[in-house]
């Protein structure tokens, strides 16, 4: 796992009464979670089969990708695993000893390195450019280079489940019940919004909060973390 | 704004219940069965109440919801509108939209990740009819990155439905909303970065029929204006991503009708033939530039400006805002290709903003003559002889002097009917080529000019029935000179008709015979 130092982090989305978080430092994997590695867990987690799998806590696409419950089929074993609910991925970090990175840790590892407009600039460019090329493949871990702590692929391969993802924006709760915030649409968004030219960061953000715990996507994999001891 | 206040009291006294439903805005309206008495006498009291929409008419009726006939809605794939509902009275109407995130040919060579509704650039164009209640299901396909939803215009409700689509991959959503204004109107995804979302393609249009409908066209398009911003210029080859600099900027590298560079080009011109109403449903997604329509050759006889409900007549150029959207309507009188612009120049020119209008059928040179000259200027060196020559032969009382000023006459005032051969149209305007009736009479052909005429008569053996309006505002000299050119052409042969001879008719005419024209 890779070390990142804590730090002050201020949400994409914040009001004057939102003061800034206090992240201590921790330690975050390098890679995201592959296929292999998630089929030792389910071998080792009947629960957690794709036939197993309680239907609240994952829907019915959860490891649609695989041919069964232990068998990847097509799917590459150094593949990032997709198609996990939030609390699959959660059971899956449990098991190791380690938990989902929160929004706040996420967010500080991906970040370009601090006072670098350009470096800045270039992380928006190239995410940009991955977000208008089509992706039905994933690529195999390790694809892209490792940014100034040392992570791969945070950017550029696919979304990643967060713990607290649902805190991107108010909702009343993890499961739908209602109408979502309309902040996330249209002006509204841009208003809350720290920066309102950072596209990437919208489009994570507005991902996030399309999200239910117990959606299982095409294009959402996830990666675990630990607090420093 | 008094009056409009005193009516709003007035209507609101009338239907108290239907006011109460109209304020709620979450879609969950409970209008009370009894309201259809109450709001017949609200028309009657309030004048205002009268016209659909208006901040004092009456809720649609529907009667009881769940009793309305179930429709799925016809879409309209681009350039094709989606077709007339043709009924009469209120329906669910269910309408699926996939959302597709899908690479598709921006120019010749060039490719672009676009976002789209249902496929294309722009989405599907859904119609439905004021008063309707429309199902709507969104469905994100598995494959897309990103989450999306609909903001529909014609939507009363917050977000237009956005906040009740916001649909992850893989998902689908569903919302229904009931069609209060009758109008065409924009829909678009509104996640953020919703200027993005719209850039890469995600806009279309939704029409809602005022309770008649539009009056009947007998070609109806479907055209949306929409701004593209690739990091490469216009015309660089290659999958282009998104360049976010070009789109804060306001400045893309493209400004296309239906998506793509050439999409109403060429083969894929618009088709329409002469003698057809023509209308054209002309939204803009921007997400920036307001459009300024106008098609080349052409004047729209009617524009329901901002897609609105009043008609404006004889537009040159209609402006259609981001996020607006018009209906055009124009006849088709003249054949050729016509073309569609952002007046806009440089769009049209250096971005792609155009498209085409091909009108096949015969020709009006009535209407359009074509080129008529094409020669040297010579301006101030022009010969004098020349000028000279023409001034004889135009005021001369030789019978080749008066068919030249003749047929100037005769193309102003006769062709249109007679048409510029002189056959005319058989059974309807009697021919004046080789014409026995012309040319037995010389006396009644001067009186029927001055007086016109109506009822039966053949020409040539065959049977007419038409009414010609009288003529007398032509001058005597004018009517002598058509008269000679038409006895003089289309393989007549007959002497030259005089001023006098026309003024002698003239003046036996009773003078309260019906005279001038028009």
């Amino acid at each position: 796992m890779m070390k990142v130092p804590g730090g002050s982090y201020e949400s994409f989305y914040r009001t004057e009464a939102d003061p800034p978080v206090r992240v201590a430092p921790f330690r975050i994997d390098e890679l995201p979670v592959t296929n292999g590695e998630f089929l030792s867990f389910v071998e080792a987690n009947p629960r957690w089969r794709r036939s197993q799998a309680p239907k609240l806590l994952a829907e019915p696409s959860y490891l649609s990708h695989w041919a069964g419950d232990l068998d990847l089929g097509d799917a590459l074993p150094e593949q990032p695993v997709t198609f996990v609910s939030w609390f699959a991925a959660r059971a899956y970090c449990e098991s190791l000893g380690k938990r989902l990175p929160t929004e706040a840790e996420w967010e500080l590892a991906a970040a370009p390195r601090k006072g670098s407009a350009e470096e800045d600039e270039e992380v928006r460019r190239r995410i940009l450019a991955f977000y208008a090329r089509p992706r039905s493949q994933l690529p195999r871990v390790g694809s892209t280079p490792a940014n100034q702590f040392g992570i791969r692929d945070l950017h550029g391969v696919q979304w990643e489940w967060v713990e607290d993802w649902n805190s991107t924006l108010p909702t009343a709760e993890g499961r739908r019940t209602g109408d979502r915030d309309s902040g996330a649409f249209c002006g509204g968004a841009a208003a809350l919004a720290k920066d309102a030219g950072d596209y990437p960061t919208f489009m994570r953000f507005a991902f996030r909060s399309s999200l239910e715990g117990r959606h299982a996507l095409h294009h959402l994999g996830f990666r675990c973390a630990r607090s420093e001891r | 704004m008094r009056t409009q206040a005193l009516f709003g009291i007035v209507a609101a006294a009338a239907w108290l219940g239907a006011t109460t439903a109209c304020n709620r805005v979450d879609g969950s309206r409970e209008k009370p069965a009894a309201s259809a008495p109450a709001a017949s006498a609200a028309s009657a009291a309030a004048p205002a109440a009268a016209r659909i929409g208006s901040t004092t008419s009456p809720l649609p009726e529907i009667g009881d919801p769940s009793k309305l006939p179930v429709v799925e809605a016809k879409l309209g794939v681009p350039p094709e509108a989606a077709p007339p509902t043709g009924r009469t009275s209120p329906a669910r109407v269910v309408v699926k939209i996939e959302v597709r995130e899908k690479v598709l040919e921006l120019a010749d060579g060039t490719k672009y990740t676009f976002w789209t509704f249902g496929g294309t650039v722009p989405g599907p164009m859904i119609r439905v009819r004021q008063g309707d209640l429309v199902e709507l299901h969104l469905m994100n396909h598995p494959e897309n990155a990103m989450p999306h939803n609909i903001d529909l215009h014609a939507v009363t409700g917050p977000g237009g439905g956005a906040a009740s689509t916001f649909t992850a991959p893989g998902h689908q959503t569903q919302f229904t909303f009931q069609a209060l204004n009758p109008g065409i109107y924009v829909y678009h995804c509104a996640t953020a970065p919703v200027g993005m979302h719209v850039a890469n393609g995600m806009y279309g249009l939704i029409a809602v029929e005022p309770p008649g409908g539009w009056p009947k066209a007998d070609e109806e398009f479907y055209v949306m204006q929409g701004e593209v911003y690739t990091k490469g210029d216009y015309r660089e080859p290659g999958l282009q991503p998104f360049s976010m600099k070009r789109a804060i900027n306001e400045d893309p590298a493209y400004v296309v009708f239906n998506g793509r560079d050439g999409a109403l080009v060429g083969e894929r011109a618009l088709p329409a033939s002469v003698g057809d109403r023509v209308r054209i449903f002309i939204g803009n997604g921007g997400p920036n530039l307001t459009s300024s329509f106008h098609v080349i050759g052409e004047i729209f006889d009617e524009v329901w400006p901002e897609g609105g409900t009043p008609v404006v007549h004889d537009v040159q150029t209609t402006s259609v805002p981001p996020g607006g959207a018009a209906i055009v309507d124009f006849r088709a009188e003249v054949p050729g290709t016509f073309i569609l612009v952002d007046h806009a120049l440089f769009r049209a020119f250096n971005k792609g903003a155009i498209g085409m209008l091909k009108v096949d059928g015969a020709g009006n040179k009535l209407l359009y003559s074509g080129q008529e000259v094409d020669e040297t200027y010579l301006a101030d060196a022009a010969p004098k002889a020349q000028a000279a020559r023409a001034e004889a032969a135009a005021t001369g009382d030789s019978v080749e002097a008066k068919k030249l000023r003749g047929k100037a006459v005769f193309m102003g005032t006769c062709s249109t009917c007679h048409m510029l051969d002189g056959k005319g149209m058989e059974g309807v305007f009697p021919p004046l080529a080789n014409s026995d009736y012309l040319m037995a009479d010389k006396e009644r052909a001067i009186k029927i000019v001055l007086t016109g005429l109506s009822g039966a008569i053949e020409v040539n053996g065959k049977p007419y029935n038409n009414v010609m309006p009288p003529l007398a505002n032509l001058t005597d000299h004018e009517i002598a000179d058509v008269l000679t050119y038409v006895r003089n052409s289309f393989g007549n042969k007959g002497d030259a008709v005089t001023d006098e001879e026309v003024a002698a008719v003239r003046a036996a005419i009773p003078k309260d015979a019906n005279g001038g024209h028009p």
